[in-house]
């Protein structure tokens, strides 16, 4: 049923005249027009498509408009401010960890979220964490190193 | 950061779409200084399969070209494409190194086919190989052009200039200087380099490379980089098509009354097509579920389990591909014999980004932006398809989201471009990921079969090898054995009509994984057999001193301890020559008894690539390679039943998680008086031999078929209790 969704869409408030029954993902790429968000598998299984849902990781190709009402939605066109890398986007960057790119918006969104919960993770937390967010270049080794980097970097952030 | 084709374009004044063909695009560029170069002699060893294949030669006059701006800026023009491979950065950075200007002002425009001179397509680890020295010759033709203008222009001897960061200056008076911009402006100057220079520069190459960061990582860590999916054009459907439950089936009867359940979907039928077609990809999807149709799928009766055997029935004669000495007396000097047929399933590409394509058709001129390996075999596949003639269709590849084969096939791209033609609309076609694993042209089933022996000293005194299936990478061995033979049936892996139930293909290192496999798996049991390690049998029958440096680096770097398998230890080590590069392997492993699992935790891996244009990027490249080989050796198999294809997505179908991730370590032995071998698939052929060698020398069963699932491990242990 279409109904007007609000949310907050990368800090800025939105309203959507939408049907509540369509999935995230494809009203994100269509009608708010941002792609940096991927389609990988469809089902849930890849993490290509995840975005943050109120700090947490979500699937937004699993996620109806329904559930996006009146939540805080972040994507990866979100986290760059004022043309300053995010600290996960710029340790991705340090440590090349991405090879085609096309996973990668889904990686440092599920590693932001994990960080934005735990600021320390170790390295099993990390593995544990990012276990669904499926690479096929093989990039792994880098994403975690630079998961690591970010964290330290975040936290310095925190103190400063 | 990477600009993309159409920022470039925009930035030197072409207004595309037009028709431009390769010799009207060099009046069009005007001022500045441009050089063509060929790689067609670097490529001579390629060129027969290319006319074979595409009908079609390298082009004659240049096949890359460069142009210094006459604001300085550098342009490649080059029909590679970027894939995750890192060319983007690897070309730009030789351009960068010879011409003495920064990496952020070169512009690499790649895969356009309005653009860029003709290519056969980005695959066998060749961009680098092939395409970097031509490109480093035309960048040093550039600088000394520039270099000739800028001695005139400042009146200094040309030996007394220096050039640093696109500014040459006079030695003895560094402030007497002139930049690259300065020089090229109102010039118009067109160099074409000749096979000599060419050929010259290779052996001259004196810049090693320097590790250096990935141009595009900005645009693909902000979601900035367009990939084909994300394309937008005006008045732009997305297509669903009905697709069959089998390969082989036939369409029946098609009852689309559904789709008015679908506000805005509209069925469209060309030929063979059947697709709805709606202005948001999820309405598309949502009414062609709506479609029903009927199907007749015939009976095949084969599945992953019982293709081997069909594969042995249908397999042509093979030819004898290498030989020497003679078998027989190689036998009678045998102290032991071992005689084992390895099996190898099909396996998937699985790119994260399934094939997508737009195509838009604007006064009879037809644009396809394509996730595609092969865009100027797209070009000409798509003329074909639409009746154009090829120069009124241009396919630009944005970024492709991993290929490692499988994107050489282009089927999405000629779906769009028909139903673009059809509705007079611009139409994307962006797979499913059922669909993906049901077109995908998977890498071949394949059985290898082995006879060998061993002599006294651990000499191997005969090796009679044949393949079926893996094709001929590989498969010839680089063993100092005197009486050999290597059979690969003709036709390589494909083989005729009736040999694969549905399409096969090229996979990172075609056929080379399931060879290296069985060549590397047998020299261990031979070893055993001998009371050998593996370690110094291997030495004991390698005289290529290359391949005993990387053996030995391999060894060294792991710190391998002899002790001849199995030693209950768990370490495995396997050699391999891939794309002109060495590579040797060793790996550690845990073998759960009770379950068969097995956990790698430490790859060491070592390798000559001769010279690394770009360490970082060849190491990246090898920690992908062994991450991705994971899947293959222990998990990834197709499963189907006759042509219907049972794994549809990545819950059944597994690839490395994180979870799987092994410590890696990389070693890229100094060569850099060698010219570049491949770098994008050595490193992954190795993976399942060394896996396999480990599991036995960890426990004493041997595995003689891929993936080494669990289930199988268990067998072979079963086996294994038996045979003691």
């Amino acid at each position: 049923m279409t109904k007007l969704i609000s949310f907050s869409f990368n800090g800025r408030s939105t309203t959507l005249e939408v049907d509540e029954e369509r999935l995230f993902l494809w009203v994100l790429r269509t009608e708010l027009g941002l792609t940096g968000t991927k389609s990988g598998c469809g089902e849930g299984f890849c993490g290509s498509c995840t975005v943050l849902v109120d700090g947490k990781p979500e699937r937004s190709c699993q996620l109806p408009m329904r559930d996006v009402a009146g939540k805080k939605i972040v994507t990866i066109e979100g986290l760059a401010k004022g043309g300053k890398l995010h600290p996960v986007q710029l340790a991705f960057v340090e440590h090349d960890a991405l090879q085609c790119g096309f996973c990668t918006p889904g990686m440092i969104l599920s590693a932001y979220g994990l960080l934005l919960e735990n600021p320390k993770p170790t390295r099993q937390q990390i593995l544990d964490h990012m276990e669904d967010n499926l690479c096929r270049c093989g990039a792994h080794v880098r994403i975690v190193k630079a998961i690591e980097t970010a964290a330290a970097e975040m936290r310095e952030e925190v103190r400063s | 950061m990477t600009r993309f084709t159409n920022e470039i374009l925009e930035h030197l004044g072409i207004d595309l779409p037009s028709e431009v063909s390769r010799r009207k695009f060099l009046k069009i560029f005007g001022g500045g200084i441009v050089v063509t170069v060929s790689a067609n002699d670097l490529l001579a060893l390629q060129e027969a399969p290319v006319r074979r294949r595409f009908g079609k030669a390298l082009p004659e006059d240049f096949n890359a070209f460069l142009r210094v701006g006459e604001d300085g800026r550098v342009a490649c023009f080059t029909g590679k494409i970027e894939m995750g491979q890192g060319v983007v950065t690897s070309l730009a950075q030789m351009l960068a190194d010879e011409l003495e200007v920064s990496l952020d002002s070169v512009d690499m425009v790649m895969g356009d086919t309005d653009l860029c001179p003709w290519d056969m397509g980005t695959f066998g680890s060749m961009s680098t190989r092939f395409f970097g020295p031509p490109l480093r010759a035309a960048a040093a033709e550039a600088r000394e052009v520039l270099l000739e203008l800028a001695a005139e222009k400042l009146d200094v001897a040309r030996d007394q200039l220096t050039v640093s960061d696109g500014v040459v200056s006079n030695t003895a008076d560094p402030e007497q200087k002139i930049s690259y911009a300065e020089i090229a402006k109102g010039q118009t100057i067109a160099r074409r380099l000749d096979r000599k220079a060419v050929l010259e520069s290779v052996e001259n190459f004196t810049i090693v490379g320097r590790p250096v960061h990935r141009t595009d990582a900005v645009a693909k860590v902000t979601g900035e980089a367009k990939f084909s999916g994300d394309i937008r054009r005006e008045g732009m459907l997305y297509a669903s098509l009905l697709r069959p439950p089998a390969h082989g089936a036939t369409l029946g009867e098609v009852d689309a009354s559904g789709i008015e359940a679908v506000e805005g979907a509209t069925m469209v039928v060309d030929g063979d097509l059947v697709a709805v077609l709606h202005a948001t990809p999820d309405g598309a999807q949502r009414a062609i579920e709506k479609v029903a149709a009927t199907w007749e799928t015939p009976e095949l009766d084969l599945d992953e389990d019982s293709i081997f055997e069909h594969l042995l029935k249908v397999a042509p004669a093979g030819e004898v591909v290498e030989r020497g000495g003679v078998l027989d007396t190689g036998m009678s000097v045998s102290n032991a014999e071992a005689r084992h047929t390895y099996l190898d399933g099909y396996v998937a590409h699985a790119p994260m980004e399934p094939h997508t394509a737009v195509a838009e058709i604007v006064d009879g001129r037809c644009t396809i932006w394509a996730s595609t390996q092969t865009p100027f075999r797209l070009q000409t596949e798509a003329a074909e398809a639409l009746g154009l003639p090829e120069n009124k269709v241009r396919v630009t590849p944005p970024f492709v989201g991993g290929g490692f084969g499988g994107k050489s096939a282009n089927r999405q791209a000629i779906e769009a471009a028909r139903l673009a033609k059809r509705t007079g609309r611009p139409v994307q076609v962006a797979w499913s990921r059922a669909e993906e694993f049901f077109y995908d042209t998977f890498r071949p089933a394949a059985v290898v079969k082995i006879n060998a022996g061993v002599g006294d000293g651990g000499r191997i005194t005969y090796w009679d090898y044949t393949t079926y299936f893996a094709g001929s990478r590989g498969a010839d061995h680089f063993y100092d054995i005197p009486h050999h033979r290597t059979v690969a049936a003709p036709g390589g892996w494909r083989g005729g009509p009736g040999t694969h139930p549905f399409a096969t293909g090229a996979w990172r290192a075609p056929g080379n994984n399931t060879n290296t496999f069985a060549r590397e798996s047998h020299i261990d049991i031979l070893a055993t057999q001998a009371g050998i390690d593996p370690v110094d049998f291997r030495l004991r029958n390698l005289a290529d001193e290359k391949m005993r440096q990387v053996l030995e680096t391999t060894a060294n770097h792991f710190g391998w301890l002899e002790a001849g398998a199995p030693s209950g230890r768990g370490q495995g080590i396997a050699l391999g020559i891939d794309a002109g590069t060495y590579v040797g392997l060793a790996v550690a492993v845990d073998v759960d008894q009770s379950t068969g699992k097995v956990t790698v935790k430490r790859m060491v891996c070592a390798q000559n690539m001769g010279l690394a244009i770009n360490p970082e990027g060849a190491t990246i490249q090898m920690e992908g390679c062994l991450t991705m080989g994971l899947g293959y050796a222990l998990a990834e198999q197709v499963r189907f039943s006759g042509g219907e294809i049972l794994d549809t997505n990545f819950d059944t179908y597994e690839i490395p998680r994180f979870s799987w991730l092994p410590k890696i370590e990389t070693v890229i032995i100094e060569a850099e008086n060698d010219p570049p071998q491949g770098g994008g698939e050595p490193a992954i052929v190795v993976v399942g031999a060394a896996i396999a060698n480990a599991i036995f020398d960890a426990v004493g069963a041997r595995v003689y078929r891929m993936p080494m699932t669990p289930e199988r491990v268990l067998v072979a242990l079963q086996r294994s209790n038996v045979d003691r």
